[in-house]
């Protein structure tokens, strides 16, 4: 079986972003980027079955700019088989990327896509969602541990109340959370190797998709700073502040 | 006027608050109609009737709704569309999981987690984790939205809507439920709480962590939060993570115990009135937006503090 990994290039979980002083977006210039944290556990997943023999093919795709590759080689060294960058400028909505990707999966034919649960940038959380209705494919979010079965997929989803488990028929589309795995490190040799592995690049048009995004994002800003704290010397400061300065007990 | 068909958050027994907050951002879009899908749920849609402001309530009542799986209330959501301008829901566990569907199949580009109605097709959202904020117009046609919950008051409880029983024959191949784990039902809930107690890994075991938090939270009547740290150590239940991944908490007071304070825990508890941060550390980055910094021996601190409220 083939497993599709759709992935995201997004500013490192590290950084501290900024947000441009005119209004118009967060400044990605000169800013450290990396593949999303939960696609990375959405790799290891597809990796760790490969491993256990049940997936024969990991296939890895992004819908970005040139640089990425960057990312897909960061995949590729990881272990994944294949590459395919489907190549736009500018932004694209969730439901314009899920339709290229479900063109993908039309082409590739995997028997299931994993990806993370959201991009850490604009933590929408509905691309797995919207591919899954585009292609009539049952579906489970926020997974935090997955077992592939003869014709499913056993899946245990983080919900606000607790865990829920459920059965998935295949071909499905899995969402991934934080406790899924660990995502290993790409190894120096392996880096190397990835170099040599397959990346494709395609456009959209290829598929005969509008990627071109239908709400418009009027201005982009900094949230109402917090203002700044005081530091009490002992808990009897602090229990008289919260009863008399804040009133909150 | 706008037509908004809003999905009820709730566990067949009880309506969520979040659904109440929901309400109140629907409200400053258009008229809202409220459906309740689920099994044997009529008593939430008796408490759903009574939402101030709400004109109708749709019950849709079946086996296959019981456990509100994705594929059949998203199929159920895309039936009923064709009456409806908006559709809505909470953002949570339920919601964001079964409005990217709808939004998908009716072609609509979804809204995720607005925080402010700036005009009724106009809406603000967070970015990065909350470091951003969008002012995003939507196109023309149909719309699908998520709401922050804590980002809006819940609509009072005095009104009286009639209560519509919906016949559908939605079916469900896709997906079959195997097994829950759900929290005590008996706690203070993290979300609506009032006061929120969160611990972090300088606990240092699961042990430590229910015995300094219990009976603080108990005396202050309050939720227990974690860290991602606290809930990866097993010190407290995944349900309990506040953070970008988690829940997004905004209660009047936030007591941050051990917690560092990651950009990630931030996104998710910043909208607190007023924040407290017990901590050994004079440089974590809690501190910078703590309302009060007490940098102390958690140990030491919180029994002291147990004891004095």
């Amino acid at each position: 079986m083939k497993v599709l990994v759709p992935i995201k290039r997004v500013i490192d979980y590290n950084v501290k972003i900024r947000v441009k002083p005119d209004g118009s977006g967060v400044d990605l210039d000169n800013v450290k980027m990396s593949m999303n944290p939960f696609d990375e556990i959405a790799i290891e997943a597809a990796l760790q079955l490969k491993e256990a023999g049940k997936v024969d093919e990991v296939v890895i795709a992004t819908i970005g700019v040139e640089k990425s590759q960057d990312v897909l080689r960061t995949g590729l060294a990881m272990g994944a088989d294949r590459a395919i960058l489907v190549q736009v400028e500018g932004e694209v909505e969730p439901l314009g990327i899920a339709k290229v990707l479900a063109k993908i999966v039309g082409d590739e034919e995997p028997g299931f896509v994993i990806l993370g649960k959201q991009a850490i940038d604009d933590d929408a959380s509905q691309t797995g969602q919207m591919l899954s209705a585009l292609l009539g494919w049952g579906q489970a979010t926020f997974a935090s541990a997955l077992q592939l079965e003869e014709g499913y997929v056993r899946v245990t989803q983080e919900v606000d109340a607790g865990l829920q488990t459920i059965d998935v028929a295949l071909p499905a589309i899995v969402t991934v959370d934080l406790r899924l795995n660990t995502p290993r490190y790409a190894t120096l040799p392996n880096v190397m190797k990835a170099k040599r592995k397959p990346l494709e690049v395609i456009t959209p048009a290829d598929f005969g998709v509008d990627t071109s995004p239908r709400n418009t994002v009027l201005e982009t800003y900094e949230p109402p700073a917090r203002a700044g704290g005081i530091t009490v010397q002992n808990v009897d400061e602090l229990v008289e502040k919260l009863k008399n300065q804040a009133g909150v007990i | 006027m706008t037509k908004i068909l809003l999905l009820a958050e709730h566990d067949n027994n009880t309506l969520n608050e979040a659904t109440l907050r929901a309400v109140t951002a629907a409200k400053q879009i258009g008229d809202v109609n409220i459906l309740v899908v689920g099994h044997a749920c009529d008593a939430v849609a008796q408490t759903a009737s009574k939402i101030s402001g709400v004109e109708k309530v749709l019950l849709a009542d079946g086996v296959v709704f019981v456990h509100q799986l994705a594929e059949p209330v998203a199929a159920l959501l895309v039936e009923l569309a064709p009456a409806y301008d908006v559709i809505m829901s909470a953002a949570t566990s339920i919601g964001k999981s079964a409005l990217p569907r709808v939004a998908a199949l009716l072609d609509v580009a979804q809204i995720s987690e607005i925080i402010e109605v700036v005009s009724p097709d106009t809406f603000v959202r967070p970015i990065y984790a909350g470091n951003a904020l969008q002012k995003v117009r939507a196109s023309e046609g149909k719309k699908v939205i998520t709401v922050r919950p804590t980002s809006f008051e819940p609509a009072p409880s005095e009104g009286d809507a009639p209560i519509e029983t919906l016949s559908t024959n939605t079916t469900n191949e896709k997906t079959t439920f195997v097994s829950a784990a759900l929290s005590d039902g008996d706690r203070v809930e993290l979300v609506s709480a009032k006061t929120v107690i969160s611990g972090g890994r300088a606990f240092g075991s699961k042990e430590q962590f229910d015995q300094l938090l219990e009976p603080l939270a108990q005396k202050l009547n309050g939720a227990i939060g974690a860290s991602r740290a606290a809930v990866d150590a097993g010190y407290a239940p995944n349900e309990w993570q506040v953070g970008q991944t988690g829940k997004v908490v905004a209660p009047d007071l936030y007591v941050a115990i051990g917690i560092s304070g990651a950009i990630q825990h931030l996104a998710g508890m910043k909208d607190s009135k007023t924040i407290v941060a017990i901590n050994s550390d004079p440089d974590a980055p809690i501190n910078q937006i703590a309302d009060y910094v007490l940098i102390a021996d958690l140990f030491e601190a919180v029994p002291e503090l147990t004891d004095k409220l």
